[in-house]
């Protein structure tokens, strides 16, 4: 006997064949977005901003050494001392996502905590647990459930 | 003895020979799983629900995820 011991989220994940009925259905990995610019947490602000703007984006994601999230720096965040820590300015504990979870499901979670984004996460209580994935935007989920009939309305 | 695989090693199995189980409940069943893979939910998994899978064939369990 052998355990895939990912499983199923694993599999989807990564794109590979599931059959059923809500086979095929969109989910956060493939609607969030990958470029979001990271740093680390003792990176001064003001170097920070600087990249945030080059990217165009608003905010930045607060990894450590291994891509797991800390917290994120957003809009009131770069009102602080640009010589300032990330540490010291990001918001602790930013709403996440899983990369498997359907973004039909997910729309509630932004409707519901009038939310603009969440940070996509890895899941499990492995090395990858709270790796950063991406940046999920409600305007993406949105414009992707309009996009596709065949989600539930 | 129960080996832990990942996901090519799935791939590389399901090629060959493998038999896929998905062990998560039957609406969850219907609802999504791996392409090719049976059903038989954890609570009844036993040397009886698995008796009429290929005797030669390896097989490989899995749920939702690691949680």
């Amino acid at each position: 006997m052998h355990d895939f011991v990912r499983g199923k989220a694993d599999w989807a994940v990564h794109g590979l064949p599931l059959e059923g009925r809500t086979a095929g259905r969109r989910r956060a990995i493939e609607v969030c977005r990958e470029d979001i610019p990271t740093c680390g947490p003792h990176e001064p602000l003001g170097d920070v901003l600087d990249r945030v703007r080059a990217g165009g984006y608003e905010m930045c994601v607060v990894v450590n050494e291994r891509g797991i999230v800390l917290g994120r720096l957003q809009r009131s965040s770069w009102e602080k001392e640009p010589e300032s820590a990330s540490e010291d300015c990001m918001q602790l504990g930013p709403p996440t996502t899983r990369p498997d979870h359907f973004i039909h499901e997910v729309i509630d979670r932004f409707r519901k905590g009038n939310l603009d984004s969440l940070l996509v996460t890895w899941y499990g209580r492995d090395e990858d647990g709270g790796r950063l994935v991406g940046v999920l935007f409600r305007a993406d989920v949105e414009r992707v459930l309009a996009e596709n009939e065949r989600l539930p309305r | 003895m129960t080996a832990r695989i990942t996901r090519e090693d799935v791939q590389r199995m399901t090629a060959e020979d493998a038999v896929l189980i998905d062990t998560l409940p039957e609406n969850e069943y219907t609802e999504e799983h791996i392409a090719g893979a049976v059903n038989i939910p954890l609570r009844k998994l036993d040397r009886q629900t698995t008796a009429h899978l290929a005797k030669d064939a390896p097989l490989i369990v899995y749920c939702y995820d690691t949680d």
